[in-house]
């Protein structure tokens, strides 16, 4: 059974058709990636899984129930980080359980075993300015993962990184991805990041967004640091020719 | 707390040349009332003045006491009002539409009107000074604070909202402490206008206060005694100035932590 599945979505904001008739399913333990150029309509798609929208036409599925239905199946990672400044790093990560109801000692205690898996051992009671960009973001993805909730969402989460910073952060998440296998959908517009990370890719059109293509990735994991596969270069090249001529007669 | 000691030790330090440039104008004052041998009735010397804070001590103090209880409470008022009023903006937008015309145009009221009507109604005691200090110090509180949970950044709302949280939630864990900041910019300003909003009432009529003393001096021909009475409420002020920014170093410890990187 699909994790997650999208029919038909339609959506327009503001008079404006932002999402045309998409359809999407995410399998459980699954890497899937969606690929369009910015301003697309990407984050309004996450933002219609979290509800802070609400689809004109078309049906979200989570583990079988409508969306409105089902308990609460999303950890979101927003496209900033959106750390509280005045909250020190510990209490920025257990802020989804604190909601959920945790006591705070209880949730800190719970995740301060993570703090080293996530290369942030130390840094429990510093505040979000005293940390680096890439630091900051994986406080961001330790605060997402510790919900446990089924699907991780994560909106470009690197986006704003420094080219270096960036690599390192997707190597990072492709160990910690491999060892954990949450079902994550990750929203981006770089080929490269959705080419290494991904199971599937499914590739938008510009605004109003429609799927042009669904591409599965065919190379093995560790596939940062290494050459990538002939299969995986033409994938590469296919998924840029998708993007700049996006007209979808080629799916 | 050796942090906090560091702290001030700096500001004492920053503040030298401002140290320094008052000296300077009071010795220049000093000096000139020598030299020109002008009445001390017109322009006393600074030294007179410091004299009469000593020879009038018992009776400043006596007088201080009700102009910074007035102040105080008059303040902690105006405070609770604001703090009730920009939490039901907040969760009723509507209200704001209603009732911010009215502030605004409570503020556009000449003081020097308003005051002897409040005593009017309200007599000489305590109730007159409270209700000035708080119509002074109320609405840029609640723009403070209204504008404060404003700038609240819609991705942290949004991912409160994306884990479950209640609109009260999202109030309590991001609104308000967005609105910090703002809360104590705004708090600094208006204690400095409390203080002179309670000295105003008291000069218009009260039994006791600063207000009182610089009246009763004027009255008397005595200027070296109001200008103790003046340098009296400027030190007030300093003081609860001082007292406001400690608390902001104290609430907002994580900017500096910010600075520090
Ligand atoms: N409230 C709104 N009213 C009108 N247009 C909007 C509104 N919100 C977003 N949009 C438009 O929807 C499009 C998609 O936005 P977004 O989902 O943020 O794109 P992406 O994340 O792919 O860059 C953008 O072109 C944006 O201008
Ligand atoms: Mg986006």
């Amino acid at each position: 059974m699909s994790a997650l599945e999208l029919s038909h979505i339609g959506l327009s904001l503001g008079g404006t058709p932002v999402l045309d008739d998409v359809s999407m399913h995410v399998a459980s333990g699954e890497f899937v990636s969606i690929l369009g150029p910015s301003g697309c309509g990407k984050s309004s798609l996450l933002r219609l899984l979290i509800r802070a929208l609400q689809p004109d036409r078309g049906e979200i599925l989570v583990g079988g129930a409508l969306l409105e239905e089902s308990p609460p199946a999303f950890a979101f990672m927003p496209q900033r980080d959106a750390l509280m400044p005045w909250r020190r790093i510990i209490d920025n990560v257990i802020l989804g359980l604190e909601v959920q109801g945790v006591r705070p000692a209880a949730a800190r205690a719970r995740v301060r075993p993570l703090f080293a898996t996530f290369g942030l051992d130390g840094f429990e009671q510093h505040y979000p300015a005293q940390l680096s960009g890439g630091m900051r973001q994986r406080a961001a993805l330790m605060r997402t993962i510790v919900q446990d909730r089924p699907v991780q969402l994560l909106d470009e989460p690197f986006g704003a990184l420094d080219a270096l910073t960036r690599t390192e952060m997707q190597r990072w998440l492709e160990r910690r991805w491999q060892h954990a296998r949450w079902t994550t959908v990750l929203v981006t517009h770089d080929v490269r990041e959705a080419v290494a990370l991904s199971d599937r890719i499914y590739v938008l059109s510009p605004r109003p967004a429609r799927i042009i293509a669904e591409f599965a990735v065919p190379d093995r994991r560790p596939r940062l640091g290494r050459t990538l596969s002939p299969e995986a270069v033409r994938l590469e090249a296919a998924l840029l020719d998708t993007l700049l001529t996006p007209t979808g007669d080629r799916s | 707390m050796p942090a906090l000691l560091r702290t001030f030790l700096t500001s004492i330090r920053r503040s030298l040349p401002a140290i320094l440039s008052v000296a300077v104008a009071l010795a220049a004052w000093e000096i000139y009332v020598l030299v020109s041998g002008i009445s001390a009735l017109v322009l006393p010397a600074p030294s007179r003045v410091i004299g009469q804070i000593a020879a009038n001590r018992a009776l400043l103090w006596a007088n201080t006491l009700p102009t910074l209880q007035a102040t105080l409470t008059g303040f902690a008022f105006s405070l609770s009002l604001a703090f009730t009023l920009s939490v039901l903006i907040d969760f009723v937008p509507r209200l704001r539409r209603a009732l911010f015309p009215v502030f605004v145009i409570s503020q556009t009221l000449p003081l020097v009107a308003i005051a002897p009507l409040v005593v009017l109604w309200f007599g000489f005691g305590l109730t007159p000074k409270i209700l000035l200090v708080a119509l002074v110090t109320f609405f840029p509180m609640l723009i403070a604070l209204v504008d404060g949970y404003e700038s609240t950044e819609p991705e942290i709302e949004a991912l409160l909202a994306s884990m479950g949280a209640s609109r009260a939630g999202i109030f309590r864990r991001a609104r308000f402490p967005s609105a910090m900041p703002y809360f104590f910019g705004g708090l600094r300003i208006s204690i400095t206008y409390a203080v002179v909003a309670a000295i105003f009432a008291e000069y218009v009529g009260a039994r006791s206060g600063l207000g009182i003393v610089i009246l009763n001096a004027k009255n008397s021909f005595r200027p070296d005694l109001m200008l103790a009475a003046v340098v009296i409420s400027s030190a007030l002020t300093l003081a609860l100035f001082g007292a406001t920014a400690l608390l902001q170093w104290l609430v907002l410890g994580w900017r500096q932590a910010g600075a520090v990187r």
